[in-house]
């Protein structure tokens, strides 16, 4: 049996502290944000989805969703779990009132998103992925497309797809060769396979809007001859009622080391005849540009579950440590006994854990409000800024989440002692659950060469410089908030040193040899999400100050947040710190050894 | 039918309900949350409503603070809501709180009032069975099913050994158990709607009742612990002696 209680608190703090929620009511369109409906928002979002999605966790895990004579069947409960949340309208609070969303702030969104997360990663899939396929068409899609697919994408009616892997192009998407030939009526007829498709059939809803990438004849080779194409699984009537079944086969599905309970299917598109119908999104050969307007909001996203197992892994590592009695406290008397968690290095497991959810939440928070920022903020200069602190954010959000994710459900393990290595304990799901993090919607790997190689130079590096800048900026603030502050501020002070001369390195050698650059690309990530960490629970810790002189009741909780702003200082940030060697150390060491000689 | 809803706002349950060392109030927050057992008579006034094209205005007293849990009951689908915030009834008896909701319930105008059976913060599960009286029209207490007949309420009165089926014609005032009902989760637009929904506050002045708190806590001490269970030690017959206890207890 595992425990979950939506983190309302820690969620509030961080809007209210950190973000502001008035600088989000500012922003035009958003006046109807205020404290009392984002507090009712994530109240009931919480609670529905902690009643309804949560039970299922492990039932889904168990039983998987299955492929029955060509179709795809989820497991027992989910349909009616997914029909709840978009009878409450839940799924549709991100979008535009014009087509019957809520038009929530992405802020507001991603702090619902990390809950369906926790609750029910694989379920939390359905929507996410109609998402990639909603930006997509608003963005790049016809007036016509729009009418006839948004509305009902939106409301959660009926999901997306993103159907872009073949088996010979993975994270090389240039590689693909499904073929679009033009149909006589405007329309395309699509064949190819694609594997990897996240709910590329279930039975949630009654259709299924695949977007694929596709070559147009006569297309160029590589990433510059791939358009992108509308195929739903039943063709849609101009009344909107659904008519024939297209020519798209579930040929099988993965069986998956997690996330089982979401189908990820290989569909084999116009099988059977000419092609399965397709309609093009915006203008040939721009496929391409198409796919990361699709997969931008996914990354925030999937770094979101990463946020997620490690709350949840966190919650039950420590109600399990204060129940589990084990040994002697080191000093005590012989027959004294203590739950684990009063044993230092289960401490050291737990505040590591904590910390590490909080630092990556309120990561996660900054990055969809940047976002908001970005698209909302009346003055362009300001919206161009966000624009590039968000792009900077979102590779960071993605890949140090899901692996903090990793780490920190593989900690609850360990904090569960044999019991944790146990199917029944819950906890070895969380950790197969987080593994795909790292993988999907571009590797962690992928999103490290991003961010050195297309983030940190973009607006001549304004943003990192801009990051910087804010961190260096609250010295002044923490040197005035007393003795505790003292390590928090001499530390931060060594890893901001240490983030900017990893990044002048970067800049300076990756200009010469782009394979420098590249090679340093996974421990720059790291750092600067460590450091970014530090930074975001030193100013949460500033703020804890602040409301605790204005005698704020809720002593114990502010305390806390300025106790794990310490430890996270003193414990995490140094790993952080240290990580310059291996940024600058090169390549050379990497390309020593011939392929040939690496064996043993 | 006209529907109200008797509700009330409670200190989040999950965290410790604490006295204040003075007045030996409870403490309440400026955040209150909808008593759960009230969630089973809002989604009960709405699927009257539902069905008789009426309407649900929900009752309340206590201090409003941020009003949290009567849009909690708002957002499930009430129309309006009367608070009755009123620094003279800190500490209310239940006849006291009976005579206020009554003068509310009434200038409202009903033909059903509906209510848990006890508040989770008070427990004096009383109230109810006062304003029938108050209004003077029949109680049907105990619900754990409500079935409208023609003109008339019929319900399923939970008992110790079963239930009885007890009816009346409205207007009448009915007690519903938990699970009478599964209550219905707020939409979002619900949400977004029960931010402009009417809530009107008033003192009991307002409505015309003169009252005060109608008593006084003179003291406060603490509950003694449990007793330890009973151990059985097993001699092969434990069995029988667990079978015999949960006869006794009636379980079985």
């Amino acid at each position: 049996m595992t425990v979950y209680a939506p983190p309302l608190k820690d969620l509030r703090f961080v809007l209210h502290n950190l973000i502001g929620l008035d600088r989000l009511a500012a922003l035009p369109g958003f006046e109807h944000v205020e404290a009392d409906l984002v507090d009712a928002v994530l109240d009931e979002a919480g609670k529905l989805l902690t009643d309804v999605w949560f039970p299922l966790n492990r039932t889904g895990d168990i039983e998987g969703s299955q492929l029955r004579d060509g179709t795809v069947v989820t497991p027992a409960g989910f349909k009616d779990a997914y029909e709840q949340m978009v009878q409450a309208g839940w799924l549709g609070i991100p979008f535009p009132t014009e087509y019957g969303g809520g038009n929530m702030p992405a802020t507001i969104v991603t702090a619902v998103t990390e809950m369906a997360n926790a609750t029910n990663p694989s379920l939390a899939m359905a929507p996410a992925l109609s998402q990639g396929a909603l930006d997509a068409l608003l963005e790049h899609g016809s007036e016509e497309l729009k009418e006839i697919y948004v509305r009902r994408l939106m409301t959660g009616e009926w999901t997306g797809t993103m159907c872009l892997t073949e088996p010979q192009a993975g994270s090389d998407v240039g590689a693909l060769t499904t073929k679009a030939l033009p149909a006589d009526d405007g329309s395309w007829r699509i064949q190819g396979t694609k594997i990897f498709i996240s709910f590329g059939d279930h039975d949630l809803t009654e259709n299924i809007i695949h977007l694929v990438l596709a070559r147009t004849p006569d297309s160029p080779p590589g990433t510059k001859g791939i358009s992108l194409f509308v195929v739903p699984k039943y063709l849609v009537e101009d009344d909107g009622s659904l008519g024939e079944s297209n020519d798209v086969k579930t040929v099988s599905l993965e069986h998956k080391m997690g996330i089982k309970a979401s189908p990820t299917a290989v569909l084999s598109f116009g099988e059977e005849g000419e092609g399965s119908v397709g309609y093009l999104v915006g203008e040939e050969r721009m496929g391409m540009r198409y796919m990361f307007t699709m997969m931008n909001n996914a990354r925030l996203a999937v770094g979101l579950s990463g946020v997620a197992l490690g709350e949840i892994a966190y919650q039950n590592a420590l109600a399990y440590s204060q129940e589990r009695v084990q040994s002697r406290p080191i000093g005590a008397p012989e027959d004294a006994v203590t739950p684990i968690i009063g044993h230092a290095d289960v401490r050291r497991m737990l505040m590591t854990m904590k910390a590490q959810v909080e630092a990556m939440r309120a990561l996660t928070l900054e990055n969809a409000f940047a976002l908001d920022m970005a698209r909302n903020h009346p003055d362009e200069e300001t919206r161009e800024q966000y624009r590039l602190y968000a792009d900077l954010l979102t590779p960071v959000s993605k890949a140090w989440a899901t692996d903090l994710g990793i780490e920190v459900t593989s900690m609850a393990i360990q904090v569960y002692g044999g019991l944790g290595y146990i199917e029944e304990s819950g906890m070895p799901q969380f950790y197969r659950d987080a593994r795909i993090g790292a993988i999907y919607e571009g590797t962690n790997g992928i999103q490290a060469l991003d961010l050195i190689g297309r983030k940190l130079p973009a607006g001549g590096g304004a943003a990192i410089m801009g990051m910087v800048g804010n961190m260096k900026a609250i010295d002044g603030e923490l040197a005035a908030a007393g003795d505790r502050f003292n390590s928090m501020r001499t530390l931060l002070a060594d890893g901001v040193a240490a983030l900017e001369q990893a990044t002048g390195w970067l800049a300076m050698n990756g200009m010469q040899d782009p394979n420098q650059a590249a090679a340093g690309a996974t421990p720059y990530l790291r750092m600067l999400g460590t450091v970014a960490g530090a930074y975001f629970l030193a100013k949460s810790a500033l703020a804890a100050s602040k409301l605790l002189e204005e005698g704020s009741p809720d002593k114990e909780f502010l305390e806390a947040k300025i106790d794990t702003a310490r430890f996270y200082a003193e414990q995490l940030l140094p790993l952080g710190t240290a990580l310059l060697g291996p940024v600058t150390a090169g390549k050379e060491t990497l390309f020593a050894i011939d392929p040939d000689q690496m064996g043993h | 039918m006209r529907v109200v809803v008797c509700v009330k706002q409670i200190p989040d349950p999950a965290s410790p309900f604490e006295l204040d060392p003075d007045t030996h109030f409870l403490q309440r927050p400026e955040d209150q949350v909808l008593d759960d057992t009230d969630r089973y008579g809002v989604e009960m006034g709405l699927t009257i409503a539902e069905q008789t094209e009426g309407s649900v205005a929900l009752v309340s007293m206590g201090p409003a603070g941020s009003l949290q849990g009567i849009r909690q009951a708002l957002a499930m689908g009430a129309d309006r809501a009367v608070v009755i915030d009123d620094p003279n009834l800190r500490g209310a008896d239940s006849l006291a709180t009976a005579r206020v909701l009554t003068a509310a319930i009434s200038r409202e105008g009903f033909d059903v009032v509906i209510a848990g059976t006890e508040s989770t913060d008070g427990y004096s599960g009383v109230v109810p069975q006062q304003i029938a009286e108050l209004l003077n029209v029949p109680l049907l207490s105990f619900a754990k099913k409500v079935d409208l007949e023609g003109d008339r309420i019929r319900i399923e009165r939970q008992t110790d050994y079963g239930f009885d089926l007890v009816e009346a014609a409205p207007p009448a005032v009915i007690t519903v158990t938990s699970g009478v009902v599964e209550p219905r989760y707020p939409t979002f637009k619900g949400i977004m709607a029960a931010k402009s929904k009417p809530i009107d506050q008033v003192s009991a002045g307002e409505l015309g009742v003169t009252t005060a708190a109608g008593q006084e806590i003179v003291a406060v001490r603490a509950a003694p612990e449990r007793a330890a269970g009973e151990v059985i030690e097993d001699e092969g017959d434990a069995h029988l002696r667990i079978v015999q206890l949960l006869e006794q207890a009636k379980v079985i």
